[in-house]
């Protein structure tokens, strides 16, 4: 049966040239998952920033430890740091050619976002818990 | 198919510039200076999580000169970043390719970044 059906199948089933990512679709489906989520979350952002401009410390941590507003600032703040991070192997994949400086710069990219992503986290669960 | 050393990645210098060639390399590259975009967002969070001394602090640097001048061009890379990003998830699902559509959505883009920047710059710092 399978001897059967490898008569069918050409050689374009193994990709050749893989190029320079050697792989990708999970990694294009999750930079467009966090795109879409991005939609909603900056139009919000940009306006929660514009209502709050100029208030002091007080106001702001109020705006901040908002429930609602809390869950979406994490929910940015993961986002942003997601999506950053996968462009930024996307751009990294393309241009730096010698590949363990590809590699370390993909790495430190990774742990960078994840660090902005947790840090500015920790900060907003600071706030709301009133800490 | 031989396996001749061929070029990978975008060959920049072999195309003449058009609309839909900068719009692409300008959405990598307002992209790439979003990531700093979101580091600030994440250092005045953590600043204002440090009280008002770290609210003292955050508020004067993003309210100095350059301050505001980042702020201003991060707000324009993220709206511009933003309205390009919905052309390309319109791509995604196999509309709008043809070049006199893509090209069109380009200049909507293009023209409307501006606008949709000094309208929210004007309702952060007026």
């Amino acid at each position: 049966m399978s001897a059967t059906l490898d008569r069918f199948r050409t050689p374009l089933k193994r990709v050749r040239g893989l190029g320079s990512a050697k792989g990708g679709v999970h990694h294009w489906w999750w930079q467009r998952v966090t795109a879409v989520a991005l939609v909603p979350l900056s139009l919000w952002f940009w306006w929660f920033c514009a209502a709050h401009a100029g208030a002091d410390a007080a106001q702001w941590r109020a705006a901040v430890g908002d429930p609602l507003s809390a869950v979406l600032l994490i929910s940015l703040l993961v986002c942003l740091f997601h999506h950053g991070q996968l462009g930024v192997q996307v751009i990294v994949e393309d241009y730096v050619h010698v590949r363990w400086l590809e590699l370390s710069l993909i790495v430190a990219t990774k742990f960078l976002a994840f660090a902005g992503a947790v840090g500015g986290s920790l900060a907003v669960v600071r706030i709301a818990l009133g800490a | 198919m031989s396996n001749r050393a061929r070029p990978l990645s975008p060959h920049l210098q072999v195309y003449r510039p058009q609309l839909t060639s900068v719009t692409s390399i300008a959405h990598r590259i307002s992209g790439l200076f979003l990531c700093t975009a979101a580091v600030g967002v994440a250092l005045a969070l953590l600043a204002l999580a440090n009280g008002e001394a770290g609210y003292a602090l955050a508020r004067d640097w993003l309210g100095s000169t350059p301050g505001k001048i980042l702020v201003l061009a991060w707000i324009a890379a993220w709206v511009y970043h933003f309205l390009n990003g919905i052309r390309h998830l319109v791509w995604d699902t196999g509309r709008a390719l043809d070049l006199g559509t893509a090209e069109r959505w380009g200049w909507v883009v293009i023209l409307s970044t501006p606008v949709v920047t000094a309208l929210i710059a004007w309702s952060i710092w007026s």
